[in-house]
């Protein structure tokens, strides 16, 4: 089954949901390594993406991307603004005017979304940043290339869970979270996990579910 | 066509600030803050910096940043302006790095050049210490020595030379192509400055600043 604009839009308010359900676990992981706003702000831009969807969408599930993250730009604020807005940018860039999305589709998507990260905010894998969530989504997602839609996000989103995991002992070298140096290690990177939770979100949504039907 | 320096900063007064000490010293440059957000809080807001950077003049853009994200939100006002390629995003110290900036602009400099002053606004490339191949003792008679209009105007008559050149006072040696290395010597009316210069170039470096001195720093 491949994804047409009206899934893309469908996926973007789930997020928004997923957000909103988790905006006081994402405080709170920041609270521990950051300055304790990520859920807030990232709640905040959701909502205003999903209020731009109610009055205007676009034709494209290219142009829905570059929405999203236009508003994430502009109103989720921080490092994350830029780098969730990158994201979206990119991986809207890379879709370009198609209709309909399959597997190798959002496989590329990712990529880009995952380089754009990289390139922004000049972190890799290791560095305790949503990147460790990103990254091995991006490495799933293109070995999974050849399968549905459904495939390929089930692929990303429990690769970018583990990746998410994984942060738990590290020092942060990246953000915010590295001025706090050793202290960092042992917690979960807030960004890391709203990465790891947009992507679950994506894949479950139960839009591309029947993955028999490709396209 | 002048270049245009947009202030990217957290702090709406931090970037009101260094914008008024920029136009302070170059009345002609457009300095335009773009600092914290919307609805007053600490913070880079991506809007105010497209704004500033529309606004910010047709001859190129150099933009100066504050802290980890505004340099992300500049990035990305930068790819989203039409005149993305006329623009500079430099990573230098703000007061100092603004400073030299808009007096390299006030001085005519290109967009690459004020671009340059920015960057090496930090006290510039390490001066070496041996002696240059070339002198030449030169008389300050001009009424505010090598303040920022004629330190521009050094740096800028440098421009295309394959020279490395210095000037020095009372012991102390500044990079001739940073505004603000010079303007650092505090040299004054009246003082004798020792200008030196090695490479290819180093007799034109010599004559060029030599004449600036001569006739007082013309505009």
């Amino acid at each position: 089954m491949s994804c047409a604009t009206e899934d893309v839009v469908a996926v973007v308010r789930a997020a928004a949901v997923t957000v909103r359900e988790h905006r006081d676990e994402l405080v709170e992981l920041d609270r521990r390594i950051g300055d304790g706003d990520h859920g807030e702000n990232l709640m905040r831009g959701f909502t205003a993406v999903t209020s731009k969807l109610d009055s205007h969408v676009p034709d494209t599930p290219g142009a829905v991307l570059k929405l999203v993250a236009t508003t994430l730009i502009s109103t989720v604020g921080g490092a994350s603004g830029p780098l969730f807005g990158t994201a979206f940018l990119r991986a809207g860039t890379a879709v370009g005017g198609l209709y309909r999305l399959d597997g190798a589709a959002v496989a590329a998507a990712l990529e880009a979304a995952s380089a754009g990260v990289i390139a922004r905010g000049r972190a890799d894998v290791g560095d305790k940043t949503m990147v460790d969530a990103l990254a091995p989504a991006v490495e799933a997602a293109r070995a999974a290339v050849g399968g549905s839609v459904a495939e390929v996000l089930a692929a990303a989103a429990e690769a970018a869970e583990r990746g998410a995991s994984s942060t738990v002992p590290l020092v942060a070298r990246k953000g915010r979270a590295s001025y706090l140096g050793e202290r960092s290690a042992g917690h979960l990177d807030p960004g890391a996990r709203s990465t790891a939770l947009l992507l679950r979100c994506f894949a479950g949504s139960g839009r591309f579910a029947d993955s028999a039907d490709r396209g | 066509m002048t270049i245009g320096l947009v202030i990217v900063s957290h702090s709406a007064r931090l970037a009101e600030g260094v914008a008024e000490l920029a136009a302070q010293m170059a009345p002609d440059v457009s300095v335009l803050p773009a600092g914290g957000t919307a609805d007053g809080t600490l913070g880079t807001d991506y809007v105010r910096v497209r704004t500033a950077l529309a606004r910010a003049g047709d001859g190129g853009v150099v933009l100066l940043y504050d802290l980890g994200s505004a340099r992300m939100v500049a990035e990305l006002a930068v790819e989203d302006h039409e005149g993305s390629s006329d623009c500079r995003l430099v990573d230098a110290p703000l007061v100092e790095g603004s400073v030299a900036a808009a007096v390299a602009a006030q001085g005519g400099a290109g967009l690459d050049e004020v671009a340059m002053a920015a960057r090496s606004a930090s006290g510039g490339p390490a001066v070496g210490t041996d002696p240059p191949a070339e002198s030449v003792d030169l008389l300050l008679h001009n009424e505010i020595g090598l303040h920022a209009r004629p330190a521009a105007l050094v740096a800028r008559a440098l421009a295309g030379l394959d020279a490395e050149v210095t000037v020095g006072l009372g012991g102390r040696r500044a990079d001739a192509r940073s505004v603000f290395a010079l303007m650092g010597l505090g040299a004054r009316d009246g003082d004798t400055v020792r200008v030196g210069a090695t490479g290819p170039d180093a007799g034109e470096a010599l004559r060029r600043i030599a004449e600036l001195v001569e006739r007082g720093f013309p505009e």
